[in-house]
Order: structure tokens, then sequence, then C-alpha cells
């Protein structure tokens, strides 16, 4: 079983489009959404909840008023700003516990943080496994990694061959949650220079983890130079360029009915794409 | 008066409206919060005149002093110490820098050392006092670089925030403290979606909000049936332009193609005044 995670550093280069299209083409998989933060896969793969459950990434404290004798000393412990006039702010919050363990009147206790949810859904392309953070709550990384790990076990239980994943914008925590063990990423870049510069950094990080990396350049017609300078920074790098999707409004289209640009009709942007799709599938197995 | 910029989704045109916005002010601060995908340098092009590194707080163990109780272990909440027989091992990827261990260690065997994960520049690009800061390749947690980019904030100064995409911790650490947030989204159904989860963000920090339609007409009426349903000011609609794609591309701002947006954005800057003033835009719940 393989794991192929589709990234970009930047946002809005079109991985959500990729991913749903990778999803119609293969067979055998488990589609997993790591964006927990801003998913968006689901406008696509419409999917029918099967199971649904709690998340809960962390602990948060509560103080008993009746115990605290306003000391102060949590206030000033806390390294997170988060207790302002004997009160917890949720959003600053991380769940050290550190307030609980310094308090002398043991007037504060940790308890456990709801912060999202996860679903196993069933949808026309195959099982997904997705989640949603919960309004302004943090461990959106231990989230993904709950969804990766979800979908490594359904994928071992149907003997799935591939786990395809839709990975979030960035290089931080969820990111780097998204593409731990994955057997290759997928870069999806635009050739503009905030495209590349980001491309550059999330490749870094790819190549820190260890894992192997293939580059696609979507909207390649929007600035043919750049296009070039991307094609040669892969060259230099012997990184594989698996292709280039032209620009065109159908994409959009193809959202609005809720179908990926293989099932929609989108030019030669579905030929593209199908091509590259042949040159990933070979390099996954 | 800060005026932060987010989105949800990523590569709605955050950066491109920020920046813009900041070159029709005149004198103004501008902080780029996208920390692990810094693009807005590529449009301002300021001259960098210092720089500083980030540091987080993280535990330094004396081994000559540790009797291996495991104090440490059970109370950091993210398991980055463990005590294997003789020895302490440090996840620093994990680390919050809370404190918890070299507060409970009764040998007084940690200490409080640091560690560098990432930049901050500072310069000038006109009349803009540019911040900028970079997560180093390979860390996890971009919030300690963007409260480090926040502390530089000069009250005395119009404030732009350029935010990461997203709806968790570094989006809400970037928009935390704003007068105003800016949500610049796209007329597409995944604009839509993820624009309703910032909206909820905001909402829940009690920011006052619009929005902001860039590319509009490639999709549908989703976004402005919405503002109107919930009553959230809609800023301004920026029609798809090829022109603007392609100086984007290349790293020229919007208003250098068409400097009249200057005189709406001005305009538009002080329609923001109005509505924090009057908090006609606070839709809370």
């Amino acid at each position: 079983m393989k794991q192929l995670t589709i990234i970009s550093g930047k946002g809005g280069t079109g991985k959500t489009t990729l991913t749903a299209a990778f999803a119609h083409l293969a067979t055998n998989l488990v589609i997993a959404d790591c964006d927990v933060d801003a998913a968006d896969l689901h406008l696509i793969l419409t999917p029918t909840m099967i199971k649904e459950e709690l998340f809960y990434g962390g602990r948060a404290p509560s103080i008993d008023s009746e115990r605290c004798t306003q000391c102060g000393l949590c206030e000033e412990t806390c390294r997170f700003g988060a207790i302002r006039a004997f009160q917890v702010d949720p959003i600053s919050c991380e769940g050290c516990g550190v307030c609980a363990y310094i308090c002398p009147e043991k007037a504060i206790t940790m308890h456990p943080k709801l912060s999202g949810y996860w679903f196993i859904s069933e949808t026309r392309e195959g099982p997904m496994v997705h989640a949603r953070l919960d309004i302004a709550q943090a461990n959106s990384g231990k989230l993904v990694s709950m969804v990766r790990q979800q979908a490594k076990e359904l994928a071992e239980r149907e003997r799935m061959d591939l786990i395809l994943i839709d990975g979030p914008p960035g290089i931080g925590c969820p990111v780097i949650a998204s593409i731990s063990g994955a057997d290759l990423v997928l870069a999806v870049t635009e050739p503009t220079l905030s495209g590349i510069h980001d491309l550059k950094r999330i490749l870094e990080v790819a190549n820190h983890f260890n894992i192997p990396s293939l580059v696609c350049i979507n909207k390649f017609n929007i600035n043919l130079e750049n296009t070039i300078r991307i094609e040669e920074y892969c060259e230099e790098n012997e990184i594989e360029l698996v292709g280039h999707i032209p620009f065109d409004p159908s994409v959009t289209k193809a959202m609005i009915s809720s179908l990926s640009v293989v099932e929609f009709p989108c030019g030669r942007v579905t030929d593209e794409v199908k091509e590259i799709w042949r040159k990933v599938e070979d390099r996954c197995s | 008066m800060i005026v932060s910029i987010a989105s949800g989704k990523g590569g709605t045109g955050k950066t491109t409206f920020a920046v813009s916005l900041a070159l029709s002010l005149g004198e103004a601060q501008f902080l780029d919060c996208d920390v692990e995908e810094p693009n807005a340098s590529i449009f301002l092009k300021p001259a960098i005149e210092k720089r500083r590194p980030v540091s987080v707080p993280e535990p330094w163990v004396d081994v000559s002093k540790c009797n291996h109780c495991g104090e440490c272990a059970k109370i950091c909440a993210y398991h980055a110490i463990a005590v294997f027989g003789k020895s302490v091992l440090i996840f620093h990827e994990l680390c919050h820098g809370c404190g918890g261990c070299w507060l409970i260690c009764p040998e007084k065997a940690i200490k409080e050392g640091k560690r560098e994960v990432g930049v901050i520049e500072e310069g000038k690009a006109g009349f803009i006092h540019f911040i900028q800061g970079t997560l180093r390749v390979g860390e996890h947690m971009a919030t300690p670089v963007i409260k480090a980019v926040k502390s530089m904030i000069q009250k005395d100064m119009d404030v732009i925030i350029d935010a990461p995409p997203g709806t968790s911790c570094p989006m809400i650490e970037s928009v935390k403290g704003s007068d105003f947030v800016c949500l610049v989204t796209e007329p597409t159904p995944f604009g839509l979606n993820d624009l309703k989860l910032a909206i909820e963000v905001v909402r829940k920090l009690r920011i006052p909000h619009g929005v902001i339609i860039n590319c509009d007409g490639i999709g549908d009426n989703g976004v402005k049936d919405y503002c109107e349903k919930e009553n959230i000011p809609l800023l301004l609609s920026i029609p798809w332009d090829r022109q603007i794609a392609e100086a984007y591309s290349r790293g020229i701002p919007a208003v250098a193609v068409f400097p009249d947006l200057k005189v709406r954005l001005r305009s538009l800057f002080q329609e923001i005044t109005g509505l924090i003033h009057n908090r006609k835009a606070v839709v809370c719940t």
C-alpha cells in the first residue's frame, strides 16, 4: 500500500482539483482530506457519512473561583499569556497544564478539550476519511495525524493499494503531519514568482523528511517565462516534472457542478490531468 | 488602525490586496505574517535593514544532575521529553516551550534554553515600513514567529497584516488584536466554503469584518448571496482580469497596473474606519 500526498506550499494552486481528479482515475484507494482547517474535497466528492467521531486534541484548564485566592502565580508562569484577571483565554491557551501544576490552592484542573471531528464516508470514488477542526481551535497537526491513521487502518483492512492525501497549504505542522511517512509527494505549483518561491520551500521540506517529490505546473500558460524557470529548477534538482496544465475557465465550472476535471469536459485540462495521473501512478507502483 | 487581510482558502489574492492597499495609504506598516510562505516582499521589494533570529524556549538537560525520576516526562502535555533508563530524550519538534519540565525538575537538572525557529526582517519600501517573518524549513510551529512579527506593531501608524491561509492557529494568531479583518475570497464553491469558516473564526474573535471578492465573474453568485443573507459588508469586487493575473505572476502589484485602484482603495480604507466606529460590520454570535 502506497501513500501519495498532494501539496503546494502556496494555497490555491489546484491541490484539491487534482486530488478529486486522481480519486476518479485511481482504483482501489482510500481518500484522505488532510486540509482540516479549510477542507474542500467534500464539495466535489459529496461524501455520505458512515461514521463520525469526536476529536479531543488536547486539554484545557478551568479555574475554580471559590478556591482561587487570586495570587496571580498562574498568570505569571503562563508562557502563552493565556491567563488574564484569573480567567483563561481559550484561544491563547496551548493546554500545557503548567497553571494547574503551579497553583498553590489546587484551584485549576485540566480537562479534555473537544477540538474537532473526524469522519469516515463513502464517495463515488471510494471510502474517504476527513475531518473538521472546530472553530478557532489549535491542534490541526494532531487531527491530520488522526485522519492519516484512520485512513491507514481502513486501507489495511480493505486491502487497498493507495491512500490519496489532499494536503494543506504552507510548510508548518499540518503539512508535516500530512507528508510524514508518505511514499511520494506531488507538488502543484503555478508559474508566478510567489508560486516558485513557495514551491522551492515545500520541496525543501519534503527533502528534509526524505520524501521523493514530483512537480506539476498548473495554469502554465499564464506566464511561459516562469514556466521555463520551474522546468529549469526541476532539472537542476533532478525532480521529475510530470505535466503542464493549461489555464481554462471550465475548471471552475466543473467545481460548480461538483465534478472533477476528468468527469466534466475541461478540454486540454482533462487530457493533461489523465496523462499526469498515468505518470504519477507509475511512480506509485 | 490595524487591518488584517485573511481568507480561509489559499490563493484568493490576500497578498495582492494587502500590498495594493498598503501602497495606496502613504505611510503605513506592513506585516507579512504568512511566515510559512511569505510572498509580500516579492511585490514590495523592500530594502532589508535589520534581521534577527526568532527563538523559542526549550529544555536544556544537565545529565550530571539528572536522576531519571521521569517527572519532566509526566508533566509534558506534548510528549516532547521522555526518560528511557538512564537517558533523557527531547523531541524538539513537539516542544511548545511551556516551561513545565524545568519548573517541575526536583534536581534542578533542566534549565531554560532556546532554539532558533525562524527569522524576522525589517526594512523600508518607499513609505512602507516592512516587516516579515520566515519560518525555518522543517519547523512545525509558525505561531512563535508570527508573535515576533506582531511584537513590532507601531500603534501610531496604520498597520496592514497579510495573514496566512486557513482557519487555525497561524491565521488566528495573525488576526488577533486587529481592528478589522478583510476576508478575501473568490466566487466559487471552494471560496465560499472556506469564507464561511473564516467568518466563524472572526466572529468568535469578535473582530469587525468585511468581504472582498477577487476574480469576480469566474464562478457563481454563492458568495454574494451569502454575504447579503448574513448581512456582511461586501467591501469590494475585483473582476478577473488577465492583465492583473499576468502582472501578479511577475511580482507586480495590481495598483501598478491600474493606478486608479489606489483612489478606490483609499476610500475603502475610509469606509473601514467608519465601519469600525459604528461597528455596523460586527455580526457577533
